[in-house]
């Protein structure tokens, strides 16, 4: 990522943004002929994970959505960072996590599905934190990839059981086996695991405060990460998994109540706000909230509010967060209390804020309209709770009227604007072509809607009901109650457009004693947690070595010894054979050599009697005829002989534990006789219990004429087992530079 | 340690010692001995001579830094182990050259087993004596 040629990053990532929008868009004829396009490559065969990709109805609406918002926010950033130094690594961040976001709307496996569900975590983590000198952003950054992150383990957990129980890695073999995964035992687990995940994802109740955090971020990274694209991977896999998950009343119930409370919470903090960005940002979780609330129905018309809904919010959503950056830019304020009558200096700008928030609103006869008909139609048809839905969608819209007016009337048509009108410039080009477009399709596709309706709903609505459907929609209903409701709706919204310091100032009021926020139980949870390691650590890692030693002995004692005695591994000692006189006299000298390493009062002797209890070991070695063993044994004796004593003789004496008094003596004592006794027999069990020679057998038959040599331990090192012997030639050469460095490089003592 | 006898004596016994290795190493594959334990006798022989001689001397003597010399081992047991895939077989596959053979007689067999075991040594020899250097150095 170079910081010296941002134009390189932005050409490359914008060409391939094209050419793969232009691949998409050349794909929308087969697609929505039924025809989904695969690929399928091998990736780790024995595992069953290969690189699946599936390109159907569903993949295929959010595919275009990413790849074309994609160059038009590449192509905004061009114009809002064009002075920046780091504008390249911006660019490429964006087409990183673009091509992350494909990846995880038409992989087909569940592993893969997985792996670009993270990658878009940790781009938008870099993405938001772009701005990485400001402290907000790098701990709004962290906040997003702890929860996002977290939520992406648990969904992996779901997956995987799902996959269990499906017998199949393949999503789209997944989506198909709904039976058997509805009827399992487990299936309100599973059902919570992915939620959790899609939750997290897609900043729903109780993980919502995350997203409006995430403001922290440049203006155009919200508009494509917050707007339209990775907020909306948990609703694609709602919307993917509804086939194989919904259609119950856990299913039902879940999504209905946390859509709904999301939904209604934060348009109720959206309407506090006076920052437009976040103001925007609660609007994009309230819209979240109603996509999960509509998805959790499995009624036709529901789903096709939600899906219709989702464009519909795409379009004006990143229009008007790319309107915000161009106000931020024009006049160096997104204080609604301080802007006003920009429709004459920013004439461009606002006729987009117009058009993309009248689609907000809900007005005719842009494509916001035809969505929220669709809503309310959708929560009336819905069997369970069609008045408590349609209660939480009309409060929802009403606020999304006030906020939308808000928007359009405070900013850029009444009033003036408090900072210095002489220097605001409208923005260049490439800086309202983007949201001009977005807000053109809203309101394009609100007056033709049939083409959007058949080649791209359409498709995508069959895969979510997982049958064939037709999809008509148009701009009028007839006199309806769906009309009522948006009657109604715009008379409250207005209403709470009017009053909005009155209710902005009632709002604060309550939220000034509301007890809990999820922000600060985050913020608890994490200053908790280091809290705890930090106590953990100072306990354990005391810095004396003899304390180590001591924890890590009476461990390896008492857990052998009580799976010893649980498990009653049988000893019968009549069946050992008779010990050579040889070896038993080399034994006699350990046992001594050892009582003089215990009691010695010189270092000196302690060492030189450590050498021989090693030493008796490489003759013990010999004895029973492994002559390779006993040089290794001798060899590596006599280093550490030389080694300890080098040390030894220079360390400093050490008061109270090399003579630690009678009760360390006991517990030294015992700690080490325990270890004799607990390794005693487990060589003498070993010894005893029969063993299996064909793998001797194998390497005495095969050394010679398949290695050609008769050492059977070198073939075995060098041929036969080479791999092994390569790791631990490895672990030697790594474990030799790190005792270098760690006696080369003396650290600083810190000042505390 | 100032002993004019432990400091000829290191010397001869150094220079014997790393004879030996090199015999261990040759002859591993058919008796015991091989690159390991090789490695081990040559470094507890330098180790030795640099007890009496001290660690600068030891470095003298290698010429090369230890650490590299390890380094170097593990490359060439790697570069051992590639050398079949180049042919198409499995990574650390045995290949072997037999040079002057007669159907009774195998002569002098050569094979990538011996180069990796030559690395082995040399990661071996460089790795212990790097410690210890270190550690003397240090104190």
């Amino acid at each position: 990522m170079s910081n010296h040629s941002p134009r390189a990053g932005f050409l490359v990532g914008l060409l391939c943004a094209v050419a793969l929008s232009a691949w998409f868009i050349a794909q929308v004829g087969a697609v929505s002929a039924g025809n989904a396009t695969v690929f399928i490559v091998d990736w780790v065969p024995r595992l069953g994970i290969e690189l699946a990709f599936r390109l159907d109805g569903l993949s295929m609406l959010f595919c275009l959505l990413i790849s074309i918002i994609g160059v038009l926010v590449m192509l905004y950033t061009s114009g809002y960072f064009r002075t920046h130094r780091d504008q390249g690594r911006l660019q490429w961040l964006l087409f990183a996590f673009m091509l992350a976001m494909l990846g995880l709307v038409t992989a087909d496996n569940i592993l893969l599905l997985f792996v670009f569900w993270e990658l878009t975590t940790i781009t938008s983590f870099l993405l938001v934190g772009f701005d990485h000198e400001n402290r907000k952003a790098r701990r709004a950054a962290l906040q997003a990839l702890l929860i996002t992150g977290g939520g992406g383990l648990v969904l992996l957990v779901g997956l995987l059981m799902a996959a269990d129980i499906a017998g199949t890695y393949r999503v789209s073999e997944l989506v198909a086996s709904g039976d058997v995964l509805r009827s399992h035992d487990s299936y309100e687990l599973v059902l919570a695991l992915i939620l959790v995940g899609a939750f997290t994802k897609s900043a729903q109740f109780p993980f919502h405060f995350w997203l409006p955090n995430a403001m922290a971020a440049p203006s155009p990274v919200s508009a494509y990460l917050h707007s339209a694209t990775m907020v909306k991977a948990g609703i694609y896999l709602l919307a993917r998994f509804q086939p194989a998950l919904g259609g119950t009343e856990v299913w039902f119930y879940t999504l209905s109540i946390f859509g709904a409370i999301t939904a209604v919470w934060a348009s109720l903090m959206a309407l506090r706000q006076t920052d437009l960005k976040l103001m925007l940002a609660w609007t994009t979780v309230m819209a979240l909230g109603t996509l999960t609330l509509f998805l959790g129905s499995d009624v036709r018309i529901a789903a096709l509010a939600a899906m219709t809904f989702l464009l519909v919010h795409a379009f004006y959503k990143c229009a008007l967060f790319l309107v915000i950056g161009n106000v931020d830019y024009s006049t160096g304020t997104r204080e609604i209390d301080r802007l006003g009558g920009l429709m004459r200096v920013l004439p461009i700008t606002a006729l987009i804020a117009i058009a993309a928030g009248f689609s907000m609103a809900g007005f005719p006869p842009f494509l916001g309209f035809i969505g929220k008909e669709l809503k309310y139609e959708g929560a009336l048809a819905i069997a369970g709770e069609p008045y408590l839905i349609a209660a939480a969608a009309l409060a929802a819209n009403a606020m999304m009227v006030a906020v939308a007016l808000a928007i359009v009337i405070r900013v850029f048509l009444k009033g003036k604007t408090q900072t210095d009108r002489e220097k605001i410039r409208e923005v260049p080009w490439s800086m309202w072509v983007g949201p001009l477009l977005l807000a053109a399709a809203g309101l394009f596709t609100g007056i033709f809607p049939d083409m959007l309706a058949k080649s791209i709903i359409q498709p995508a609505l069959s895969e979510v009901l997982l049958r064939e459907t037709t999809v008509k929609l148009s701009l009028w209903h007839g006199i309806n109650v769906p009309l009522a409701l948006s009657v109604v709706t715009v008379a409250i919204g207005t209403v709470l457009f009017l009053k909005s310091a009155l209710v902005r100032a009632r709002l604060n009021q309550w939220l000034s004693v509301w007890p809990i926020t999820g922000d600060r139980t985050y913020q608890a949870s994490l200053v908790n947690t280091e809290r705890l390691a930090q106590r953990v650590t100072d306990r354990i890692q005391s810095g004396s070595l003899s304390q180590y030693l001591t924890i890590i002995f009476t461990v390896f004692v008492v857990s052998v010894a009580a799976v010893w005695v649980t498990h009653r591994v049988p000893m019968n000692f009549s069946e050992l054979t008779d010990v050579p006189p040889l070896a038993l006299l080399i034994c006699v000298l350990m046992v001594g050599a050892t009582i003089v390493v215990a009691v010695s009062p010189s270092r000196l002797l302690s060492i030189c009697a450590l050498g021989i209890v090693g030493s008796g070991v490489a003759i013990l070695f010999l004895i029973f005829g492994a002559i390779d063993v006993a040089i290794t044994q001798l060899m590596v004796e006599t280093l550490f002989v030389v080694l300890i004593a080098a040390v030894m003789l220079k360390l400093p004496k050490f008061p109270g534990q090399e003579h630690p008094g009678a009760v360390g003596g006991v517990r030294d004592a015992s700690i080490a006789i325990g270890c004799g006794v607990v390794v005693g027999a487990i060589t003498i069990a070993v010894g005893l219990s029969p063993l299996d020679l064909s793998i001797t057998e194998f390497y005495e038959a095969a050394s010679l004429p398949q290695a050609y040599g008769a050492n059977i331990v070198n073939v075995i090192l060098v041929d036969f087992r080479a791999l092994d012997t390569l790791g631990e030639v490895a672990v030697v050469a790594i474990a030799a530079l790190a005792v270098i460095a760690l006696v080369t490089v003396r650290p600083q003592r810190r000042s505390s | 340690m100032n002993s004019i006898i432990f400091r000829t004596v290191s010397r001869l016994l150094m220079g014997l010692m790393l004879l030996f290795s090199l015999f261990l190493l040759w002859r591993g594959h058919n008796e015991p001995g091989g690159g390991f334990i090789g490695g081990l006798v040559a470094a507890a022989g330098l180790v030795v001579y640099g007890l009496a001689d001290g660690p600068k001397s030891m470095r003298l003597i290698l010429r090369a830094d230890p650490g590299a010399i390890a380094l170097t081992g593990l490359l060439i047991a790697v570069i051992a182990g590639l050398m079949p895939v180049v042919g198409g077989s499995d990574f650390l596959t045995g290949l072997w050259l037999f040079i002057g053979a007669t159907p009774t007689d195998k002569g002098l067999a050569l094979g990538t087993p011996l180069l990796f075991d030559i690395g082995v040594y040399l990661a071996v020899v460089g790795g212990v004596v790097g410690m210890v250097i270190a550690i003397e150095e240090s104190l």
